[in-house]
């Protein structure tokens, strides 16, 4: 005779792991006083170049550094070590997404103490990074003007994960009709509030406001673990 | 897709609880899916049935819980569930919400075992 089956709470985030790990890295990150970004987005949305003159501009005035993630290849790093600031590829292998152990394992020998900046940038994919937590200050979503107005109703998740919103390759936008005041209504209304940022990395419109809003986050991160 | 890697830390989670219970035989796991998970309900499924192959969960059930969106909405100060995780909205007053209570769990909430 087989016996009725017994129900045992468990009550246990599946994640549980990676956000333990995130945390820490979290802890480690304000301890340091640098101020870490993530930055999501689909593939070819501009990630890289938007990385490499982020850190570029940076650099003059603060010390800065990058980590990568990528299915394969370490052409990205090659590229961003253009900007001159350490970077590092993370290779994910067959994996869509970074988590946070990647980034601890990624970060083992750096002194994070001698940084003001640290950017991550996850794997080009909308989907997935969405569930993992990085330990980041500020997950960026970037949205390029050639990929429509609508991709924030496609993709709600990692719109409403995020915490900044970057429309990137404004060059573009005249030659794709990119309509600016949808693509603002559909982020607003995936996450309302959220900050957004208007640029071209390539011809450095919209650059100032961004960087100047880096600055002052990371001021204001400085002066919360000081007082 | 990341389902797999997911299902397999389920499988994982319930398989070190069943041995903290004296080795108990799970015959099903219930799990909170949160609609802003990030995490596709049908996918998971077929991960979790892929994980389980060979392991002492072959043959049991995900249970699967959809949580639907509940947003804060400061205009009527009370919890409220999103018509449309497009979106983000209060249903009664329409005032934009950014505050998330509930819809991103990804949760074992409990086993069932057989001796």
């Amino acid at each position: 005779m087989s016996s009725e089956p017994r129900m045992l709470e468990v009550r246990k985030n599946v994640l549980k792991q990676n956000d333990l790990i995130a945390r820490s890295l979290r802890d480690r990150y304000r301890q340091a006083g640098v101020l870490v970004v993530s930055l999501v987005s689909s593939p070819g949305s501009g990630k890289t170049v938007f990385l490499e003159k982020t850190l570029t501009t940076l650099r003059s005035k603060y010390r800065v550094a990058a980590l990568v993630g990528d299915l394969a290849t370490e052409n990205d790093a090659a590229r961003l070590a253009r900007s001159r600031a350490p970077v590092k590829q993370i290779l994910t292998g067959a994996v869509c997404h970074l988590e946070a152990a990647m980034v601890q394992t990624a970060l083992e020998g750096w002194n994070l103490n001698e940084l003001d900046f640290l950017f991550i940038e996850n794997v080009g994919n909308l989907v997935c990074p969405s569930s993992y937590d990085l330990g980041e200050d500020l997950r960026f979503v970037l949205l390029s003007v050639t990929e429509g107005e609508d991709k924030p109703l496609k993709y709600p998740t990692i719109f409403n994960s995020a915490d900044v919103a970057v429309i990137t390759k404004l060059d573009l936008a005249a030659a794709v009709e990119f309509d600016e005041e949808a693509a603002c209504a559909n982020i607003q209304a995936v996450r309302p509030g959220m900050e957004v940022f208007k640029l071209s990395a390539k011809t450095g419109v919209g650059m100032p406001e961004y960087v100047q809003f880096l600055e002052s986050r990371l001021d204001r991160s400085r002066s919360a673990a000081t007082a | 897709m990341h389902e797999l890697s997911i299902a397999m830390s389920i499988v994982e989670m319930a398989q070190e609880e069943a041995e903290r219970h004296g080795r108990a035989q799970v015959h099903a796991v219930h799990l909170k899916l949160g609609r802003l998970s990030g995490v596709v309900k049908e996918a998971l499924l077929s991960s979790y049935e892929m994980a389980c192959e060979s392991t002492a969960l072959e043959g049991s059930q995900l249970l699967i819980e959809e949580i639907p969106v509940e947003v804060f909405c400061p205009e009527c100060r009370v919890a409220r569930m999103v018509q449309s995780i497009q979106w983000f909205c209060c249903p009664e007053c329409g005032t934009p919400t950014p505050t998330v209570l509930h819809g991103k769990e990804l949760e074992v909430v409990a086993l069932e075992l057989k001796q």
